[in-house]
């Protein structure tokens, strides 16, 4: 369930004390791109149905973003880690 | 079968044995003019209309679960029509008076109350915002009344008036508000549909759109191909995945709202009561039970339950806004999974393939809307023009800079 949120930082967390940003898979758009990137990148999801990996900021922690994933149907949480982490990984 | 006080006399009568069921349960043909993807209230009043009032009869509508499976069964039965911004409010005032002659239309009682919604403000600031809607609202020619703290105590005397961070200073009414019977919404516009050659398929899910030439022949289901000249979607939580079969990039996520009901209790709360300190809202069934619901659970899911957190933080508010609440027994909860848009409101449009057509983003307000969402939505699809009363609510608005937020969110759905 993603009732608790093991954060990498303080440890197992409820989740009240998360803002949740959304999907982090989208990437942000340059300054100069098209207008229809843009657009994409503010208001279209993918929003899928199964595994999805978000943005979730531990504002009544420790303040970091990390980045959940987990199951949007089933609520299963799979891995949560640092957002730095996770672009690091995406870089690799 | 039509309703009448003969027929409930002769069907006592004659043992309560003769009933029919209220629509058949067709095969699928293999081609239809329209095909309709959701069995919903939505789904299901298009068809109607569709049928009824545009003469396009040769209509299916196919639902993968059983029909009322979803938010229509699922929702707190609240109709109003108290929007302020001029893109929604005519459209829900409409709905509105669509509801005001639904049991005439369809023969069908849908139980519609109108007991008066009441939005409590806690503070100056929020009775301004409050007077800024009721103006908006006689604006479009929709009765609100700013009620004062103490005639809303004479009228709602078990609220806790005098909370140290939400003290109750009034409040703004719509007596014409207040609440239907949902699975009666469904059945009755299931019924008026079919009578008018309307094929309910359910348990026909939807696996494929099929299109050649950029257009849409039709549709794979559970049940074999079905071709259809135009395609409409009115798939709430799904939208994104039905869509996502004709190629649709949408601006929505889906989440997940609960609702809860009580112990059945003696009249108590005669209004339709929404807590300003938070989103929480409770009405009294004709049944007895207390039906209240508030905030969506936060994060996006395609689950119909929720989390106990926010069923906790649900109590709390009903119960900072009435004491009493905190002695009651809650039976059930349950949750819906909901097509939240970008600014809060819906789309009812066209989309980039012709013949394929949108009815999404409904957000928690979709019960209310379902005569006007029928309406305009077959009014869309026969005459492939907009109705005018959902002229704001297009597909394209984000990308033009037109997007109608009522709440100011921005495009973070789980705010909305």
């Amino acid at each position: 369930m993603a009732s608790l949120i093991t954060c990498p930082h303080c440890g197992v967390r409820p989740k009240e004390e998360f803002a949740i940003r959304g999907d982090a898979s989208r990437g942000r758009p340059e300054p100069m791109d098209s207008d229809e990137a843009w657009h994409d990148y503010v208001y279209v999801r993918a929003n899928p149905r199964g595994r999805t990996f978000e943005h979730w900021h531990h504002i009544a922690g420790c303040r970091r973003f990390l980045v959940v994933e987990r199951d949007t149907a089933t609520h299963e949480v799979y891995s949560v880690v640092d957002a730095v982490e996770f672009l690091q990984r995406a870089e690799r | 079968m039509r309703y009448s006080a003969f027929s409930l006399v002769r069907n006592a009568l004659s043992g309560n044995l003769n009933w029919k069921p209220q629509w058949r349960q067709p095969q699928p043909k293999p081609h239809y003019d329209v095909i309709i993807v959701g069995g919903g209230g939505h789904g299901l009043s298009t068809a109607y209309y569709l049928a009824k009032e545009f003469g396009v009869k040769n209509v299916a509508v196919l639902e993968k679960g059983y029909l009322g499976s979803g938010n229509v069964g699922r929702n707190t039965t609240i109709v109003r029509s108290n929007y302020m911004l001029p893109g929604n409010e005519p459209f829900y005032e409409f709905s509105m008076k669509l509801w005001e002659g639904l049991e005439q239309d369809l023969n069908y009682n849908v139980m519609l109350s109108q007991r008066g919604v009441i939005m409590l403000y806690h503070s100056d600031g929020q009775r301004d915002a409050y007077v800024r809607r009721g103006n908006a609202m006689w604006m479009e020619g929709v009765a609100a009344e700013l009620i004062e703290r103490a005639q809303l105590k004479k009228m709602i005397p078990f609220l806790n008036y005098d909370h140290a961070r939400y003290p109750i200073l009034g409040g703004l009414l719509q007596r014409r508000a207040g609440t239907a019977r949902h699975d009666a919404v469904a059945w009755g516009y299931a019924r008026g549909a079919d009578r008018h050659g309307v094929d309910i398929i359910e348990h026909c899910e939807v696996t494929g759109i099929r299109r050649e030439n950029g257009v849409v022949t039709g549709v794979e289901t559970s049940k074999g191909f079905i071709g259809c000249g135009k395609l409409a979607l009115a798939a709430a939580g799904n939208s994104s995945r039905v869509g996502e079969m004709a190629g649709l990039k949408l601006p929505l996520e889906s989440h997940v709202l609960q609702a809860f009901v009580t112990e059945g209790l003696k009249p108590c709360i005669d209004h339709v009561i929404v807590y300003g300190g938070g989103h929480f809202y409770i009405s009294q069934s004709d049944k007895g039970g207390l039906v209240f619901g508030a905030e969506i659970d936060g994060y996006s899911s395609y689950a119909q339950r929720g989390n106990l957190a926010t069923a906790e933080h649900v109590m709390e508010e009903g119960v900072a806004m009435i004491p009493g609440l905190s002695r009651v027994r809650v039976l059930r909860a349950w949750g819906g999974v909901m097509d939240m848009s970008m600014d809060g409101s819906p789309i009812i449009d066209r989309t980039s393939i012709d013949n394929l057509y949108l009815n999404c983003g409904w957000c928690y307000g979709g019960f209310k809307a379902t005569p006007a969402s029928g309406y305009c939505f077959a009014h869309l699809i026969a005459r492939n023009d907009t109705h005018p009363v959902a002229r704001a609510l297009r597909l394209d608005r984000f990308a033009r800079g037109y997007a109608v937020d009522e709440a100011g969110a921005g495009p973070q759905p789980n705010l909305h």
